[in-house]
């Protein structure tokens, strides 16, 4: 039933294509959406009212709506307004986007969760605002957001395949195409199924290993 | 003499509300070059907040407070400025996770002061030296016990070179058992000339090394004197009742521990 | 600007009767993954080894793939390959039932454990079987924890209802679609859809909200704050 030459000549040279644009997608994504969520986060604790507002509104609508309708809305939707983007761009786009409301979320929830004595003491020693909070709250808040959002960065990798939905060519869209050609769904999803269960695997231990290594000793 | 006896100090008429509650209701009184002060009173009466005042943590509704002749508040310079006059020792301690004891004595110097990385870190191993905690150097808060935690926040407010340091409580969250290194360390520092205001229920401390004792409740200073005055023959009826609670409670005094 | 109101308002109907859908979509994956979820955590906490490792086999399968490879390879594969002959929604509902189970489990799995040992100690020595003791003591408290991260999975799920559109299910993205390619209007369109979904999710939150102040036990603060207030 499960044809192998099949899998090695005809299946597997574009799944490889997919996962190259893959990691492409994901390589783009995850830093920049970090960052992002960062700023938003700070944004939202620190800011005025105007730029918490701001961040509130953009974190509320990019967390309530599905990553899907997003990437239609920049892909399909913003044309008719003069935006045109590719479709890797699109996706890249909504990825980060997306994946920064999430991970500002975390890092929100990091940030209030740090003992305002640690803001006292730095403001008491004469650190400006700006000051205790890049050497003294983000150093500690981000490292206690990193399971949330190593949780997200996972996130990003399974949901990469919805580039696909505005036509680009990743993994998932790749194996679709094959398997409608050649009408051997199951066998190129399971293929397709075990290259994201190895990713998800090999960057969820990655992840785990690196929380270790950043860990503040003494800290539970 | 001029020199030596001008005011580090000077707070007047500071007011603070709390929602409802009025905290510090009129509170003034002046710290000369090398002196201690010591507030007392019982808990709630402001005493921490009055403190906050002093470096601005806490904006207080009225009032006005001078450092070495500047006033701080209402002031156009940026309070860091004076904030890096004023050293404070926090009742919670408050050391940076993050960073090492060395990193957290440090860090001010480098970060605020803008010195050069290595001078700083060796400005700060001395400190730490002077605590008696150079061999914890490289040992993280999470790792050191609570007394020596307190002497790290007290080098880490050293090192800046303040004009006047600011305890609050610092031995309040200490075990009983480590509370003597902690007293033994602001000790010294009086001895050494150091300006200072202590707020603290260790009476046995506030005898022998406050220059004046200051008796807060209710916002209001109710009595203040010099030790042998407040605590063998005080005025008012409160300040007898308050020492006698303490005493009962805190008993012995630095030399008897 | 009035022309794409007055469309808004003429594909609301529509687009309303895919948000029917898309709720039953829901519900079915929820209950779904609520009835296999909960022997899933039992399984994993209390069972044995065997057990333990087999269930934690299955989370890591669905948790380890995208949504959207699950739903092509269920829905084009495996059915037709099985023999089955599924509409749209219930493969979608299956899909996303069996994923949510995966992820439902963990849920459950975390609140129990954080009922603590003692109450089962407690129980055991009142001399209740551990099935009692689950059934009686763990569970009604270890439900009311779950009650936040259940309504996490709720958002979450909600939101993957849209990527059922890749199997042609008509819920409220493939209307949206629909009308969009129609008239020439994503961007009011997809807009009405994304509202549509907000509304949805803060509001199904919300009523979670609502019923766990009901269920909570007297004297326990939220079960969603990290309990620290200064």
């Amino acid at each position: 039933m499960i044809d192998l030459y099949f899998i090695q000549d005809v299946l597997l040279p574009p799944l490889l294509e997919g996962v190259l644009v893959t990691v492409k997608l994901i390589i783009l994504s995850i830093p920049s959406g970090l960052i992002l969520g960062i700023l938003i986060a700070v944004g939202r604790v620190y800011g005025n009212k105007f730029i918490s507002s701001l961040c509130a509104v953009y974190t509320i609508f990019f967390r309530g709506t599905p990553l899907l309708i997003q990437l239609f809305i920049i892909y399909y939707a913003l044309p008719s307004i003069g935006i045109f983007f590719s479709p890797f761009m699109a996706a890249v786009t909504g990825f980060i986007l997306c994946s920064g409301a999430y991970h500002s979320e975390y890092i929100r929830g990091a940030i209030q969760s740090i003992k305002t004595g640690q803001m006292m003491a730095a403001e008491a020693l004469g650190m400006s605002r700006i000051k205790a909070v890049l050497y003294i709250i983000l150093p500690q808040a981000l490292r206690r957001a990193i399971p949330g959002c190593s949780n997200e960065i996972i996130y990003l990798i399974k949901y990469s395949s919805l580039a696909f939905m505005v036509t680009c060519v990743e993994l998932t869209g790749a194996g679709k195409i094959i398997a409608t050609r050649h009408f051997r769904y199951t066998e190129v999803f399971m293929v397709v199924g075990i290259i994201y269960l190895l990713v998800v695997s090999i960057v969820t231990k990655f992840l785990s290993m690196a929380e270790k290594k950043l860990k503040i000793p003494g800290l539970g | 003499m001029h020199e030596d006896n001008k005011i580090i100090l000077k707070v007047e008429e500071i007011y603070k509300r709390y929602r409802k509650e009025e905290v510090l209701r009129g509170i003034s009184f002046e710290v000369r070059k090398g002196e201690t002060k010591v507030i007392i009173g019982p808990s709630g009466s402001g005493k921490s907040t009055l403190l906050r005042c002093i470096n601005q943590l806490t904006i207080p509704d009225k009032g006005q407070v001078w450092l070495e002749g500047e006033e701080v508040t209402h002031t156009k310079k940026s309070i860091n400025q004076f904030r890096q006059k004023m050293g404070m020792v926090f009742q919670d301690f408050n050391l940076f996770d993050h960073i090492n004891a060395l990193g957290n004595v440090e860090i001010g110097l480098i970060r605020v002061k803008g010195m050069d990385k290595n001078r700083a870190r060796e400005k700060a191993m001395e400190e730490l030296k002077q605590v008696g905690l150079e061999k914890q150097a490289y040992l993280y808060p999470a790792q050191l016990s609570g007394g020596q935690k307190q002497r790290v926040s007290i080098a880490r407010a050293l090192v800046m070179n303040p004009s006047v340091m600011l305890f609050d409580e610092p031995t309040s969250a200490l075990d009983p058992e480590l509370i003597g290194e902690v007293l033994e360390v602001i000790k010294n520092l009086a001895i050494n000339g150091m300006t200072m205001v202590v707020v603290t229920h260790e009476m046995g401390f506030a005898r022998s090394v406050a220059n004046e004792v200051i008796f807060i409740e209710s916002g209001r200073i109710i009595d203040q004197g010099s030790p042998y005055k407040l605590f063998t023959n005080p005025e008012h009826e409160r300040t007898k009742k308050f020492l006698y609670r303490i005493t009962e409670l805190y008993g012995k005094s630095v030399e008897e521990r | 600007m009035t022309e794409n109101l007055l469309l808004v308002y003429q594909s609301l109907p529509y687009l309303l009767k895919g948000s029917i859908i898309t709720l039953g979509l829901i519900g079915g994956a929820l209950a779904l993954g609520l009835i296999m979820g909960i022997p899933m955590a039992i399984g994993q906490v209390y069972g044995n080894k065997y057990v333990a490792n087999l269930i934690s086999l299955y989370v890591w399968f669905f948790r380890g793939l995208p949504v959207l490879v699950l739903l092509f390879l269920f829905y084009f594969g495996l059915f037709m390959f099985l023999g089955f002959n599924l509409t749209a929604l219930t493969a979608a509902i299956l899909v996303l039932g069996l994923r949510s189970a995966a992820y439902q489990s963990q849920i459950f799995r975390g609140s129990i454990q954080s009922v603590g040992e003692g109450q089962m100690m407690a129980a055991r020595s009142l001399g209740m079987s551990k099935l009692k003791a689950i059934f009686y003591i763990i569970l009604p408290q270890a439900l009311r924890i779950s009650i936040p991260g259940w309504s996490n999975e709720y958002s979450i799920i909600l939101k993957d209802s849209a990527v059922t559109y890749a199997i042609g299910l008509t819920e409220i993205l493939t209307r949206g679609n629909f009308i969009a390619t129609r008239t020439y209007q994503p961007l009011p369109i997809f807009l009405t859809c994304a509202a549509i979904f907000l509304i949805l999710t803060y509001g199904g939150v919300k009523l979670l909200n609502i019923l766990e102040k009901k269920v909570k036990i007297p004297g326990y603060g939220s079960y969603s704050n990290s309990g620290k207030e200064y």
